[in-house]
């Protein structure tokens, strides 16, 4: 096979096309820079594309009182506090304005009746504040920005996988790819880098995530020299399939829960009630008759405990299920039917029924559905400056689930399809000033190049060796296992001693047949950045000694003061990982006010 | 359930051919799901594209049975205990590596479709738009780009019409942006010209292949027949626009 490579220049490449990438790109190539778009699969099936509920936008369409400030409260109660301050500011101000300019961009959301933007309930908001399409969201927005991105002179490199950042001393110049129609080495020269390739899903059993979500980005990073942060955190969604088998895991909107949908378990009782934590309990409702009122009535009651935040019902769901009074498959009940008719349900919901009706042979509209918690999001990631996106890296950029800071502990729905808006135009707005900034030629290495070729090309000369699918089934199962929703010491332990062994495992990899469109390959490469992003999470959630949001530990079961004052911060040294605890910037007095106002 | 057989087409635009293969099936299976274990067990180079196996992102097309499909939303008890399962790429795209093919035309097509050129906002700055003026376009954006509708009209699989010829696929799209309430341009002339509208004998193909039940052919592609034909063709519009001149911007 060719050990040889095409080479590509731009100013700016964008790694990733999902929201985050695709808008950082139009926002890039607004600055009239060149701009290269690169994705792993076909524009326009990035991950972004199964977001169902909605974006989460103060635009007070439906509820007047709604304004930034109680989006950013809502944002960092939901993230438990470690949120960057900054990030959830900017987040929830401009998060508006980005959902206007989709409409502008030709999207159509649902309407109110005076033809505005409608906005659903979803858990942790205060108000109604998802702007939506059904429950195809995400769709409607990765369109949007695909139809739009197409005619901004942006040069898209389809099916096309980035396998290593280069540098030129301390910046980084460009990326080493592989294109997967033709097996081809590609190298991108480029003033910067924008990295918005999603998350790390696809590392546990059980998750809704797409075969894209490998940690690429994290890798990427992280082996760039940049610094990761609250890794952690990893959101299991309360909600995912639970049967048949093979669907376990796909995810089941929180607009079920939103439009009226309650969680019951095997005795028909509406557990939530009993999961409330203290931390919520003054605005939520404490008995049923006040949950069921507040549907129609929501300033005179407080909203049901089925819309806390995804942690919380995530972890009520597996206590339920462990106790044994969970459904038939595994999972508990989401009943929708009981409280909406058929017609509501097939408007507001349309791929729910369908999914369900399709693959789980059941009618939501006549019978409840079987659900429990499936991997869903990873808070941390590359640690980055709130306004710019900026890396620890000079010329790295991230931007989406690929940067951290934003969620804090545990990210609130609907906040993802903002964050992506709004970070992505501000990396790709810095990212094009930065390369406009610092001109000059930069070098690459062709030794370099080479020898990363070289160690692509590998597996497919080793004698014997290792089925790369059966290690990555391993580290799925290990991780669901052994780093999920309840996490103890002696398991993280097992998990990092299991990890070490795939990863040699991993080094013996072999794959069959040529480098065009080979998955088996494919699934070799991805395998450096999964086992990597892997050992990133287990590593900090062995190092966090306390429960907060998306990490919970059964042997330190409580938030610890002192460590909601700090992130765990993850760097290479010396060819291994190094951890370190370092402070959360300080909240300003006036935030902190604003924060400590009773809701 | 029991191992079924499967007839996969592998080989590449040189040279292939089917291959059977036994693979263990268990309850609940999609036909990906078999397709993944083949891989996973037997035949670990088998070009397959996939993301989301939910339905919702439209990559793992291929003819199932000699039907255009999802990989991910066909459950494998659609078959008889017994049936030979047929896998075979999407036949009208030029063949990348076994059930993979280069959809490339799709997005040259999409981008010759010109932008949503925006009207002026309402006076307080905002844009307003009812429900029920936006329903229809709602069920357009429905598509996940499957191209299983292009893979079935036989003007593109049987014909080599695809210079002059958008498909279905972008006729809703066209259709989405003309009938958009926000949208100024008149794209009637491109619909005609540069998009192949009447090349379409509305044999209803393509909404019968749509994953999403996108009534592709009366909601979209006639509604659209019906404007041409009064822009175009329609006697009393010809007199007044010869008379006043055309009021729209172009598409292009």
């Amino acid at each position: 096979m060719a050990r040889d490579w095409e080479t590509q220049e731009h100013d700016v490449i964008v790694v990733g096309a999902g929201g985050a990438g695709l808008r950082a790109a139009i926002e890039a190539a607004a600055q009239g820079v060149s701009v290269g778009l690169i994705c792993k699969s076909l524009l326009g099936k990035a991950h972004t594309v199964m977001a169902e509920g909605g974006i989460a936008a103060a635009l007070g369409n439906v509820w007047p009182e709604d304004n930034w400030r109680v989006h950013f409260r809502d944002t960092m109660r939901g993230g438990k506090m470690l949120n960057n301050w900054r990030m959830a500011q900017l987040h929830a101000q401009e998060a508006p304005d980005r959902v206007l300019e989709l409409e502008r961009w030709g999207a159509l959301f649902d309407r109110t009746k005076d033809g505005r933007i409608l906005q659903r309930d979803f858990g942790g908001h205060r108000y109604a504040r998802l702007a939506h399409v059904g429950d195809r969201t995400g769709l409607e927005m990765i369109r949007t920005l695909q139809d739009h991105a197409i005619h901004q002179g942006i040069d898209v490199h389809m099916e096309t996988t980035v396998l290593r950042l280069l540098k030129d001393g301390d910046r980084v110049c460009g990326a080493f790819a592989y294109r997967r129609d033709r097996g081809d080495f590609v190298v991108f020269r480029a003033k910067a880098v924008v990295l918005a390739t999603g998350g790390i899903g696809k590392a546990w059993a059980i998750t809704s995530n797409s075969w894209e979500y490998t940690g690429d980005g994290h890798s990427l990073a992280l082996w760039a020299g940049a610094d990761l942060i609250d890794m952690e955190f990893v959101q299991f969604h309360p909600t995912g399939m639970v049967w048949p088998p093979s669907v376990r895991g796909i995810l089941v909107t929180e607009g079920v829960r939103g439009d009226g949908g309650t969680l019951k378990n095997n005795l028909g009782e509406r557990f939530m009630f009993r999961y409330i934590p203290e931390y919520f309990r003054a605005e939520t409702a404490d008995t049923e008759a006040e949950a069921d009122r507040w549907y129609t009535d929501k300033t005179n009651n407080r909203r049901t405990p089925d819309l806390l935040p995804r942690d919380e019902v995530a972890r009520a769901i597996n206590a339920e299920v462990k106790a044994g009074r969970g459904s038939p498959h595994g999972g508990v009940f989401l009943d929708i039917c009981a409280r909406r008719p058929a017609d509501y349900i097939k408007k507001r919901l349309p791929s729910m029924y369908h999914q369900f009706k399709e693959l789980a042979d059941v009618d939501i509209t006549k019978d409840p559905m079987e659900v429990g918690p499936t991997c869903h999001y990873v808070m941390g990631g590359v640690r980055v400056d709130a306004d710019s996106g900026a890396s620890t890296v000079p010329g790295l950029f991230a931007a989406g689930e690929v940067a951290g800071g934003l969620h804090g502990s545990n990210r609130l729905g609907g906040n993802s399809l903002s964050d992506l808006l709004v970070f992505g135009r501000r990396a790709g707005f810095h990212a094009a000033l930065y390369a406009k900034d610092r001109g000059g030629q930069l070098r690459v290495e062709p030794r370099e190049v080479e020898s990363l070729a070289r160690e692509a090309l590998e597996p497919f000369s080793r004698a014997g060796g290792e089925n790369p699918y059966a290690i990555q089934h391993e580290l799925q199962e290990t991780m669901q296992r052994l780093v999920g929703i309840i996490r103890t010491e002696s398991e993280l332990r097992e998990a990092i001693g299991a990890i070490e062994r795939l990863k040699e495992r991993a080094g013996r990899v072999r794959v069959e047949g040529e480098g065009a469109y080979n998955p088996g390959w494919h699934t070799a490469l991805d395998l450096r950045s999964l086992l990597t992003v892997a050992e990133c999470s287990t590593l900090a959630a062995l190092e966090r000694r306390e429960s907060r949001g998306g990490h919970t530990r059964e042997d330190y079961p409580k938030a610890d003061p002192e460590w909601g004052k700090v992130n765990v911060v993850l760097r290479r040294k010396d060819g291994g990982i190094a951890l370190a605890r370092e402070p959360l910037p300080d909240l300003p007095a006036e935030f902190q006010k604003l924060l400590g106002e009773p809701s | 359930m029991p191992a079924v057989t499967l007839r996969v087409f592998r080989g590449d635009a040189a040279a292939g051919g089917f291959r059977d293969y036994r693979v263990e099936t268990e309850p609940g299976m999609v036909v990906l799901d078999v397709v993944h274990r083949l891989q996973a067990t037997q035949v670990t180079d088998l070009a397959v594209r996939w993301n989301c196996k939910a339905g919702k992102c439209g990559s793992c097309s291929a003819e199932i049975n000699g039907v255009p499909r999802l990989l991910c939303m066909t459950r494998m008890n659609l078959f008889a205990d017994g049936e030979t399962i047929t896998l075979a790429p999407l036949r009208a795209f030029p063949l990348i590596r076994d059930l993979v093919t280069d959809v490339s035309y799709n997005y040259e097509k999409a981008k010759q479709i010109a932008p949503l050129r925006l009207k002026p906002p309402e006076a307080d700055g905002s844009y307003r738009m009812m429900q029920e003026d936006i329903d229809r376009i709602q069920e357009f954006h429905k598509c996940i780009e499957c191209f299983l509708c292009q893979d079935v009209c036989h003007v593109i699989r049987d014909h080599d019409t695809k210079p002059v010829f958008a498909g279905p696929r972008f006729f809703i799209k066209l259709a989405s942006l003309e009938m958009h309430p926000l949208d100024t341009r008149d794209r009637i002339d491109a619909i005609r010209r540069e998009a192949g509208l009447g090349l379409c004998n509305i044999t209803k193909c393509c909404t019968e292949v749509c994953p999403e039940h996108i009534h592709i052919t009366d909601n979209g592609i006639i509604p659209l027949k019906e404007r041409m034909v009064d822009e175009f063709f329609d006697p009393v519009v010809w007199l007044v626009r010869k008379l006043r001149g055309t009021p729209k911007a172009p598409a292009s």
